[in-house]
């Protein structure tokens, strides 16, 4: 069947249809991929929007309530059809199955489901988005969610449906990873990239039930007053973010774990060393995931909620430090003699060390009751969140794309542009998000369009005025990024089945893999990060 | 904690292995009689949480004790129905942790609701003479 | 591939012809196990959408346990209880469905998930009642609310706990009444047999799930008095 060489699943078989209607995991990742990466486009829209709004004090370009509806729109958009999908989605369905050595996931149907289910819910954000948008912010807090005459219904409805396919895929990953594994293939032999994503499904198909249910609640509230959310109904609104946080918190992990799933992969691979602590990393993986369900009051420590359960979820968020600062000592000790290959992808995984380290610390801040009172709802917590989810999640994300990409499409990008748009975006983003540490801790609250009668107004305006400019700059970078990898697809070297010197099993197939994905049946003859057994010839 | 993680671990590693020969497919058939003895006690059982619920015990009394009937109940259906009694122990396991955080979901969200009389005066606020459900009472009334 | 025989890891590896068994699985085995494992964990997501309501009720029966106690006397006991049964019945026939597929009796596999359906259609038309009942009475949930005769505070949050629990669950009992007929008819079609009889095992296992959040919901809407 696999004569021809030149047959490869992008090439084979041939149609628009062919597409449409494809099984293979590989096919639906480029799916998600495409769509995840408009989304990002139309996430990065609005951001730059909010930014140049806030370049100087006074009304720029839009009015407060216009405000409202981009900072929501970039919130929900990057949130619920970004970041979410991003990792498990795009590059989890492209290589999970692969690492395993398995022909596709356990239920390709569902796979392919979940990517139309996908795209039925970002209509209906799309829809919301054109009938006046939404305003209430991405959590919807009631009593304003229910009252508001915005298109919340829309959005809710297409973030319900959104829930769907994270379920879809979550439950594809877990029974793949119990049940399709190549044959001799233990637990503690696959990959660091399954692991992370295996703790990752657990969460999608614990948490995202609960979000289901809330936001059929909170329809339910606004269309039929069923008064449990509505304070005037004898019901209680903290309650809604009780119900909003028991999934979001546990989905803040869903976001970062595969970013941390794809460091360890990157690291590894491209400092040729045995990964150190193997164990250690998966477990912290699992251990983050589990851990991660009991924290969510900590988003709660000035909405009213008892002292006490404010007590208990503050003490519970230190502990989540402890997982974490295991895999980024293990990481780092992996890099020590390793020997380091200045490639695109090690560059964004050092840069995942780095800003990750200043995302999650500043968490640990925010998770201390006294201080949280003063930091909450300041630019202080934007700066931490996007530290963690693009300082961790999209600079991960970007690590795996250069790093799989070759695998992908079988071309190899340019690599002196790789490391030059890498510095557009560390730049841009260090001077985007870093001062607003500074802002935030001076008061600057967040959401706020305008800044001019304040007390510290110049003060404000220059470090906004930085953010701003830094802004541009990442845009600017993510433009290079998007250039040069279509370029490649076009003028790409051919890069051959193992450009970069991996020991998982997808670099053992051809670039890009068959439909099949591999020609024999794979065979497990050394672990995953064997550098020390593995001589570089034979790899 | 970390050798039951281990054990864990081990049996799943059990479960999956791929046995050397190729897996035939045999299922596995319980006698009737367990079918009819399950289903009997089912019914006994809904009688007589039926006829606790006439006997007050006070205080919270009854609530326990309906949970517990119906989760005597919910057991047999899940152990001997389900067949987590004889599968897998995965699919038990799976079952289990999404019971586990359900109860953690309630649990600690109660912390919070039974325990904020330190900020609230009133636990919940009784419904205000404005909000709609009086305006349709007085309709009903008409 | 179809007819080539691998020697690999010293153990044969051949494919069957069995229709049934999807191409990147190794053997029925191996499918058998990660649909059911995959049912599981779709049934580990419906008791987390459950999770949500039963939460809402746990909250709410803390804050005001007096208005449950009185408004619960309103619900119908005996119509609560009939449903019970039956919905048990369905369990045992569904159940009782599977054994005979696995013991290659299709006849008896299809009467017994006929009786299954049936019993589901009971269970929806006695709901009927009740809610058409309910809707006379004015006892509907949050602003709909119109009965002015109960004391307590807060009423109309438990009808809309229960129209929301019973909802729900009325709404899984369509579903899996519309699975069971498909799989009624595919075994009628004598689509599945003892080697082959995974859609059936897995509409039971759902069915059993339903009937198990039932047996939860009665003692806790109907019974605690």
């Amino acid at each position: 069947m696999y004569n021809d060489t030149e047959k490869n699943f992008l090439t084979h078989p041939k149609g628009i249809m062919s597409w449409l209607l494809t099984l293979d995991h590989k096919r639906i990742g480029i799916m998600y991929l495409a769509a995840i990466l408009a989304a990002f486009a139309a996430g990065g829209f609005f951001a730059l929007g909010l930014r140049l709004e806030l370049l100087n004090p006074g009304k720029q370009f839009m009015d407060q309530d216009t405000y409202n509806k981009f900072f929501t729109l970039h919130g929900a958009i990057m949130v619920f059809l970004f970041i979410i999908p991003s990792i498990p989605a795009a590059l989890g369905n492209f290589c999970l199955p692969l690492m395993l050595g398995a022909k596709d996931v356990a239920f390709p149907r569902l796979n392919l489901a979940s990517w139309y289910v996908y795209m039925l819910g970002a209509m209906f954000c799309l829809y919301s988005l054109f009938s006046g948008g939404v305003d209430t912010g991405w959590t919807f807090y009631s009593p304003y969610s229910t009252q508001t005459s915005t298109s919340v219904i829309s959005m809710t409805f297409g973030a319900f449906i959104l829930g769907f396919s994270s379920i879809f895929t979550g439950i594809n990953f877990i029974v793949t990873v119990h049940k399709m594994r190549a044959p001799g293939m233990t637990w503690y032999q696959m990959p660091l990239f399954v692991w992370g994503s295996y703790a990752t499904a657990m969460i999608q198909v614990l948490a995202t039930p609960v979000l289901g249910i809330t936001l059929l609640l909170l329809i339910m509230e606004k269309v039929g007053g069923i008064g449990i959310f509505d304070p005037e109904m004898g019901g209680d609104p903290v309650l809604f973010q009780h119900f909003f946080w028991f999934y979001s918190h546990p989905a803040v992990y869903i976001m970062i774990l595969p970013g941390m799933a794809i460091i360890s992969e990157l690291i590894a691979v491209h400092a040729h060393k045995k990964i150190f602590g193997y164990r250690l990393i998966a477990y912290s993986s699992v251990a983050i995931a589990l851990l991660g369900f009991f924290v969510w009051g900590h988003h709660m420590f000035v909405s009213g909620q008892s002292e006490f359960s404010s007590m208990v979820f503050s003490f519970i968020t230190f502990f989540i430090g402890i997982p974490t600062g295991i895999k980024i000592f293990n990481w780092m000790t992996t890099l020590v003699k390793g020997s380091i290959c200045w490639t695109t992808p090690m560059l964004y995984a050092l840069a995942f060390l780095i800003l990750f380290t200043i995302g999650g610390l500043t968490g640990i801040f925010l998770g201390a009751l006294g201080l949280d009172i003063q930091l909450h709802d300041t630019y202080f917590v934007v700066a931490h969140f996007h530290y963690v989810m693009m300082g961790g999640t999209v600079i991960a994300f970007l690590g795996g794309i250069h790093h799989w990409w070759p695998k992908i499409f079988g071309k190899m990008y340019n690599e002196n542009l790789g490391r030059f748009a890498f510095c557009f975006i560390f730049v841009g983003f260090n001077m985007t998000f870093f001062n607003q540490f500074m802002l935030g801790s001076q008061g600057m609250p967040r959401r706020y369009h305008d800044y001019s009668n304040f007390l510290k107004t110049d003060l404000f305006e220059r470090y906004h005025g930085f953010s701003s400019y830094g802004a541009m700059i990442l845009g600017v970078g993510f433009v290079i990024i998007l250039c040069y990898l279509v370029a490649s697809l076009f003028n790409g070297k051919p890069a051959g089945n193992n450009p970069w010197g991996g020991l998982t099993f997808e670099w053992s197939t051809t670039s890009p893999p068959p439909t099949e994905n591999f020609k024999d049946d794979p065979i497990l003859k050394h672990g995953p990060y064997d550098y020390d057994k593995v001589l570089p010839k034979d790899i | 904690m970390e050798s039951g993680s281990k054990s864990i671990n081990k049996k799943l590693m059990m479960s999956t292995e791929t046995t050397p020969k190729h897996r035939e497919f045999h299922p596995h058939i319980l006698p009737l009689s367990v079918y009819i003895g399950v289903g009997s006690a089912l019914f006994i059982l809904t009688g007589v949480t039926v006829a606790a619920s006439f006997v007050d015990i006070g205080g919270v009394g009854n609530l326990i004790l309906a949970l517990l009937i119906a989760s005597i109940k919910g057991s047999l259906v899940a152990l001997f129905f389900m067949h987590l009694l004889y599968d897998n122990k995965l699919y038990a396991l799976f079952f289990c942790v999404s019971l586990i955080m359900l109860t953690a979901f309630i649990v600690i969200t109660m912390f919070d609701t039974m325990r904020r009389d330190g900020i609230y005066e009133q636990r919940s606020s009784p419904i205000q003479i404005s909000a709609d459900i009086y305006k349709n009472m007085q309709k009903h009334e008409e | 591939m179809e007819n080539a025989t691998q020697i690999e890891l010293g153990r044969v590896n051949y494919h069957h012809h069995n229709p049934n068994l999807a191409h990147h699985f190794h053997d029925m085995e191996q499918q058998h196990e990660s649909i059911k494992l995959g049912v599981w964990l779709f049934l580990v997501t419906e008791v987390l959408l459950f999770g949500g309501l039963f939460c809402f009720y746990a909250i709410y029966r803390a804050w005001h346990p007096e208005m449950f106690i009185e408004v619960n006397q309103l619900l119908d006991v005996k119509l609560g209880a009939l449903n019970t049964l039956v919905l048990i019945f369905s369990s045992v026939t569904v159940a009782l469905s599977i054994r005979s597929i696995q013991m290659d009796n299709k006849k008896q596999a299809v009467m017994f998930l006929a009786i299954t359906i049936i019993c589901a259609a009971i269970f929806l038309v006695v709901k009927y009642f009740e809610y058409s009942h309910k809707i006379h009475e004015g006892l509907l949930p949050g602003k709909y609310f119109a009965n002015p005769d109960i004391a307590a505070v807060n009423p109309h949050i438990f009808f809309s706990i229960y129209f929301g629990m019973t909802g729900l669950h009325a709404l899984h009992i369509l579903g899996g009444m519309i699975f069971l007929t498909w799989v009624l008819i595919r075994t009628h079609m004598r689509a599945y047999s003892s080697s082959y009889y995974t859609p059936v095992e897995m509409g039971g296992l759902y069915w059993h799930l339903v009937d198990l959040i039932w047996i939860y919901l009665f003692p806790l809407l109907y019974l605690i008095g």
